[in-house]
């Protein structure tokens, strides 16, 4: 393995190798505004081949790192950028034990973070993505990282993963868009940087204040969540609520029984954006 | 009950953690009322008396029947 970048998100630390320069050098790029800490990573991916004779033809790249699990298939080439991605997610989701994985987006104002749950396709990507353009601070949009001893919610600013329609979406922003990967098998991706401003307070938690769960494409609707259907839904939106024993169950109880909790129904993004502020007027 | 924290989430549910077993429960009326009349043991009618239900064949028998639910996932033991 010849090729490696030194990344730090948050409080995170990893460690990508590849057996290929390509994938590297489309990494670096994505990540240019990031630190490069070379210290102890928390988390190793690897890019090399699912098949090993396959190395220099139409490679098949495997998502593999500390953690791996057997059913993942290898990506294509061309989408190994993804396959670093996923792999990220992938030690993270396994991996972690300092701090409650919640599968959701944040995103801050005022010091107050505001948590959009729910499963892919929920819109809440696209939609944290579009609040980091409209006065809001992008705190991430894959894990919510909530700390057990103090429930503060801590950055996580990755790349935001774009899908589809979420794509043309943000299209104003193109300037930090990563390369357009098409038949992936969750359609068409591109990664886009958050703004500057975000990475560089990648170190600033916020305190939670209200959770929503988004559901892009209905006409509008609001609907109170009650605290018990909260943390129902939350208990399976992370990969580690078990892992983390009485320090899970404490934060995620403390969390649905503080804040409110919302469910809102949205056709596009100025709708989702106008609920969001209506909303958070509220909280 | 040693090893079992509970939360109130609403007026519907409770969530218990147990330690031994690292499982979390989500619980519905009446079992967070009956976890709360067995902060000390008791015999059927005096548990009963605690909740504040008339003592009955029937309540009797409800009540046995949570009881058994409870310690199906360890939170109560007999005395």
């Amino acid at each position: 393995m010849k090729h490696v970048l030194h990344l730090r998100v948050g409080p995170i630390r990893f460690r990508i190798g590849s057996v290929w320069r390509q994938p590297i050098v489309q990494l670096a790029a994505l990540y240019a505004d990031y630190p490069r800490d070379a210290g102890i990573p928390d988390y190793s991916v690897r890019l090399e081949p699912a098949i090993g004779w396959r190395r220099w033809i139409h490679p098949p790249v495997a998502i593999a790192g500390d953690f791996t699990v057997p059913e993942a298939l290898p990506l294509r080439f061309a989408h190994a950028l993804l396959a670093a991605e996923m792999a990220m997610n992938l030690q993270l989701a396994l991996g972690e034990r300092r701090l409650l994985l919640l599968h959701a987006a944040t995103v801050e104002r005022d010091g107050r973070a505001l948590i959009l749950t729910g499963e892919s396709g929920s819109g809440k990507s696209t939609l944290s993505a579009l609040l980091a353009h409209a006065g809001w601070r992008f705190m991430g949009d894959e894990f919510a990282l909530i700390d057990p001893a103090t429930g503060l919610a801590w950055p996580f600013p990755r790349p935001v993963s774009l899908k589809n329609d979420g794509i043309a979406a943000l299209a104003a922003h193109c300037a930090r868009f990563g390369p357009l990967l098409t038949g992936t098998p969750k359609g068409t991706i591109r990664h886009l940087a958050p703004p500057a401003a975000a990475i560089a307070a990648m170190d600033v938690p916020a305190q939670p204040a209200l959770i929503l769960f988004p559901r892009f494409g209905a006409d509008s609707a609001v609907r109170d969540v009650p605290p018990g259907e909260a943390f129902v839904r939350l208990t399976q939106a992370s990969t580690n609520y078990v892992g983390l024993g009485r320090a899970g169950f404490d934060a995620l109880t403390r969390l649905v029984t503080t804040i409110p909790a919302r469910a809102i129904d949205y056709p596009d993004g100025a709708a989702g954006i106008a609920a969001v502020e209506a909303l958070w007027a509220q909280a | 009950m040693a090893g079992c924290h509970v939360v109130t989430l609403d007026t519907m549910l409770a969530a218990m953690y147990h330690d031994a077993s690292g499982a979390t429960h989500v619980l519905a009326a009446p079992l967070p009322e009956l976890l709360a009349a067995l902060t000390e043991p008791g015999a059927i009618p005096a548990i009963l008396e605690r909740m504040g239900i008339d003592d009955d064949a029937e309540a009797r028998a409800l009540l046995i029947a949570r009881m058994d639910e409870l310690r199906a996932i360890g939170a109560v033991d007999a005395a």
